[in-house]
């Protein structure tokens, strides 16, 4: 705890200094960066302290606020969580530094360094708040600083704006819930601290109410399907740094608070609670990473993928809340294993990629994946590493994303061969879905990747492409050696760390975990081990290839197409064709729309064709557009109370005084 | 595992190494006998690759490195993946309780690498094919997934190695139907990752239903035969988990179980010929609804064994 506030201390000296210095941009850029980094480092430390010793700190500040004293805390569940976030910004405040170093941005340096650094120092403060008024003012921290950010280089791009308004709307919607949800537990315990809640738990007749308040609030930053529509709006118009950030840990924070509110319904929870958070789990992570193959927006294509992601933690934290409910100590252990580990993993990978498409975005000046193709020669750095975060995201062994999709398939399996039929429906239901989600997933990296770093490039932007500085490729490699060590080294994370993250959720230290964790890290163990034969075999493949191609013949040529010598760049596969078999069988829920627009040859040759598709989000035309119009077309009739006139309005005031005075004497 | 008893099971990984091209001959020499030829010599497949192998290399000016090292990742991958594979009574070197997962994650990243390098080469006709290929095996992925789980639960196991020492002739007793339906599951999955009628045919690639063979068309040389290696290894993967299905049998002499088991992917090898003569391929349109009839399939085999 002492080295969190150490970070704090950084932290706010940093903002002062930035406030002093706001004139010399270079200053600020370095000043903020460092700051920041330094600030992280302290935080992870803290983290990394608490996970090893499984302590529980709790510090309550001599500060009275709403009858509560204000009061943090860091358990192991916090730590786990803190690391991550941590650790990302670490990385792209680094990228951050080289990232905006030319760049004409919206904001001075100074401005969007505080808004940065008020985001991470947000999202630990979130994480580590004991008390409900100390989280919901964090979480508004949190949700108006990244709002600044997403819109900061918008311009008067009418677009951008909509994004962060969108974003902005979505979020505080979001929080109402959990306004409602607090107030709610307040009045029945008389305290806004977690640990009264864990105490006495919200057993009240209709808690299932406040579980969905809790589903719903945290759901619309977690990115729940149908409370997802901000992200692929929001992180097409940020800087991809803070894109990295949001999608790869800000989102996160919804997933902790969903985490850490089972505690607060009481020792035995409905079945169907479970159940539910499941479905909404393969709902979202089927349905994100569909509506992520229609995307030929790159950035937008990575923002679904978090929908997708997110809908794989939820599985895991799903089948655990059915564990709960059915105490069974596999279930729980595998469930919360699988859905944590998968948190870090996406932090990992989903930052890589988002930097990665920063970096192409910063070298192209191209979001749209059909423009692109070939850039692995012209960014070798960033194409490797896009390389392994797309592997790592499709699931791909010997990296991290397979380690904890393992898990919540182990999981499945428990579930499935449980006595239980519900419980075994549950299990076919995530190995059925994941394996989806798996293959869909790969399906879309091997067309982002596919389209983007390989072939030739599209247009002239891509051909005259150059490799990112060292400063924004050196957090992509760390973060690409992360994804395999982290996929060779899952044993020793699972039999270090998960026993107490695990204990933290289910509240129950008596849980008999041992043989689900020996054999759950047996099976790591041995995920590593074949992931190092793996790269061992490959190594002396590729030196008996290079033995063979010194003496042999090696010839190069035009890439065969039936015997046509004149191919052009824009013969190639783009990614629109790549997805259509996709777009073609799940026309039902895509709904993609397709536009041609073909002239009939008034020579011997037609002239000029276009194509273009678009898929737009099926919740967002369905279901949010015609009830936000319905609702302002509603409140439209109103309008005549606005005539723009101050005096009027103090009219309304005094009236409305005059009105509460009489009802409240009356 | 005892010494004597690591080394014979070595040997059988060995023998599948040495073998798995052989499947690749029997299905083509059931085939000319159908269309009433008298085919290629059973050994067909290994003279190729050998042929390939001692060939020179050819490569577009379009690829990357990552055309030249895919073939060696996707070959580490599959060589890791047969290692799961139990090989009748002998127990696979890598077996873990989960091992299933890896074994199709690691056949995922054989298609990943596959389907990239393809689309390293910039032609057309290997992107169309590397996307038909992405597409077909996602929906092929759940029906496989779901049908081991199906072996899973009828075993109350789930590794390959104790699932295949598990099932018994019993089991065909008290899950026959289930037991049925899965080997449907599975081998509707075998046809379908192996590029074989009716979703893909394997000796053609300039045809409308080009989906593997045209992901390969400009590997030459030691690289295509390293594929031909590949593809035969894959089919192997397939036949010798479907094969202790067939023949749940355990004696205790080991030489006859693995002899059991070897004819069980003979038979599956000549199944496949009988396939591949007597269809045409499908309607690239009517593979989807067949490969979620797969799905179908081991979902009700699942469902059964409750009700069993």
């Amino acid at each position: 705890m002492r080295l969190l506030f150490t970070s704090f201390t950084i932290w706010s000296f940093t903002i002062l200094l930035l406030i002093i210095f706001r004139r010399r941009e270079r200053l600020c850029s370095v000043a903020g960066g460092l700051g920041l980094v330094a600030g992280s480092l302290f935080a992870i430390a803290a983290g990394v302290t608490t996970l090893l010793s499984g302590l529980y700190e709790r510090v309550y500040l001599n500060w009275n606020y709403l009858g509560d004293k204000v009061s943090f805390t860091l358990d192991p569940l916090a730590a786990w969580f803190v690391i991550p976030v941590c650790g990302l910004s670490l990385l792209a405040a680094i990228y951050a530094i080289a990232y905006d170093w030319d760049a004409e941005t919206g904001y001075s340096k100074s401005f969007s360094w505080i808004l940065f650094i008020l985001l991470v120092a947000s999202m630990v403060v979130v994480i580590c708040a004991a008390n409900g008024i100390v989280f919901l003012m964090a979480w508004e921290v949190m949700a108006v600083s990244s709002f600044f950010l997403v819109v900061r280089d918008s311009g008067n791009s009418h677009s951008s704006q909509d994004a962060g308004w969108i974003y902005l709307i979505a979020t505080h919607l979001g929080t109402v819930f959990l306004v409602i949800l607090f107030l709610f537990a307040q009045a029945q315990t008389g305290s806004f601290e977690f640990m009264v809640w864990e105490k006495q738990g919200l057993i009240i007749p209709n808690r299932s109410l406040l579980f969905l308040l809790a589903v719903i609030g945290f759901g619309t930053k977690a990115g729940f399907v149908p409370f997802h529509i901000w992200l692929p709006e929001a992180h097409p118009a940020a800087p991809s740094y803070i894109s990295a950030v949001m999608s790869g840990v800000m989102i996160k924070t919804g997933i902790y608070g969903l985490i850490r509110s089972i505690g607060w319904f009481g020792a035995s929870i409905p079945h169907w609670w479970g159940i539910a958070v499941l479905v909404i789990g393969i709902v979202s992570g089927v349905l994100g990473v569909l509506f992520a193959i229609a995307q030929h927006d790159l950035k937008r294509l990575l923002a679904y993928h978090s929908v997708e992601n997110i809908g794989i933690i939820t599985i895991g934290i799903g089948i655990g809340m059915v564990g709960l409910s059915y105490n069974n100590a596999g279930l729980i252990f595998l469930g919360f294993t699988g859905a944590v580990l998968h948190v870090l993993n996406h932090a990992v990978f989903k930052g890589l990629l988002f930097l990665g498409a920063g970096s192409v975005l910063h070298s192209t000046e191209e979001r749209e994946i059909n423009k692109m193709g070939g850039l692995l020669k012209r960014m070798p750095l960033t194409g490797v590493a896009f390389l392994v975060g797309a592997m790592a995201i499709s699931g791909l062994p010997p990296l991290n994303g397979f380690v904890s999709e393992l898990t919540i398939f182990v999981s499945g399996v428990h579930s499935l061969l449980s006595k239980d039929v519900t419980i075994g429906l549950c299990g076919a239901a995530i190995v059925g879905g994941l394996a989806l989600i798996g293959g869909l997933a790969a399906a879309c990296f091997a067309k982002a990747f596919g389209i983007i770093f390989v072939g030739e490039p599209r247009s002239d932007k891509c051909s005259k492409a150059d490799e990112s500085s060292p400063l924004m490729t050196i957090p992509m490699l760390v973060l690409a050696v992360l994804c395999l060590v982290i996929g060779l080294t899952g044993a020793f994370i699972v039999s270090g760390v998960a026993p107490q993250i695990v204990q933290n959720i289910s509240k129950t230290s008596n849980l008999d975990i041992t043989m689900y964790q020996t054999q759950l890290s047996t099976a790591l163990m041995y995920v590593g081990l074949t992931g190092g034969l793996l790269i061992l075999l490959l190594a002396i493949f590729a030196l008996v290839k290079k033995a063979l191609m010194t003496n042999r013949p090696v010839s190069y040529g035009l890439t065969w197409d039936c015997g046509y010598a004149k191919p052009t760049t824009r013969m190639q596969y783009t990614a629109s064709s790549f997805a259509q078999p996709f777009l073609e069988l799940f026309k039902p829920i895509l709904r993609t729309k397709y536009h041609y627009h073909v002239h009939s040859p008034d020579n011997l040759f037609p002239q000029s064709a276009k194509f273009h598709t678009e898929t737009p989000d099926i919740c967002h035309t369905e279901v949010y557009r015609p009830v936000f119009l319905k609702i302002s077309e509603i409140l439209m009739k109103f309008r005549f109370l606005q005539h723009g006139y101050i005096q009027i309005y103090i009219l309304y005031i005094a009236l409305a005084l005059i009105l509460l005075l009489i009802w409240k004497i009356g | 595992m005892t010494a004597s008893m690591l080394l014979k099971t070595i040997i059988s990984v060995v023998a599948s190494f040495v073998l798995a091209p052989l499947l690749l001959g029997i299905i083509n020499r059931v085939k000319a006998a159908f269309a009433g030829r008298v085919g290629q010599p059973i050994l067909q497949p290994y003279y190729d690759i050998f042929k390939l192998l001692k060939k020179g290399f050819v490569y577009s000016t379009t690829t990357s490195w990552i055309f030249r090292l895919g073939t060696l990742i996707s070959l580490a991958a599959i060589v890791c993946a047969l290692l799961i594979v139990p090989c009748g009574p002998f127990p696979a070197l890598i077996s873990f309780k989960g091992d299933i997962f890896l074994l199709v994650y690691l056949m995922g990243v054989v298609r990943f690498i596959t389907v990239i390098s393809a689309l390293d080469t910039g032609s057309s006709f290997e992107g169309m094919g590397g996307s038909r290929e992405m597409f077909f095996s996602a929906l092929a992925e759940p029906a496989l997934l779901l049908a081991l789980m199906g072996l899973a639960k009828i075993t109350d196991s789930f590794s390959l190695t104790s699932i295949s020492n598990t099932l018994s002739a019993a089991d065909w007793f008290n899950n026959g139907a289930s037991l049925a339906l899965l080997i449907g599951t599975l081998f509707i999955v075998l046809l379908s990752e192996n590029a074989r009628i009716p979703i893909d045919d394997p000796n053609t690639h300039l045809e409308l239903t080009m989906i593997h063979e045209v992901m390969v068309l400009d590997h030459s040389g030691p690289d295509f035969g390293v594929i031909n290696y590949i593809s035969a290894l894959k089919l192997w993967i397939f036949s010798a988990i479907i094969s202790p299905i067939l023949f749940p049998i355990h004696t205790n002499n080991l030489l006859a179980d693995f002899s059991v088991w070897l004819g069980g992917m003979v038979l599956i090898s000549i199944a496949v010929g009988i396939v591949e003569s007597s269809m045409a391929r499908l309607r690239l349109t009517v593979i989807p609804q067949f490969l979620l009839g797969a799905t179908a399939l081991a979902i009700t085999a699942i469902v059964l064994t409750w009700i069993g």
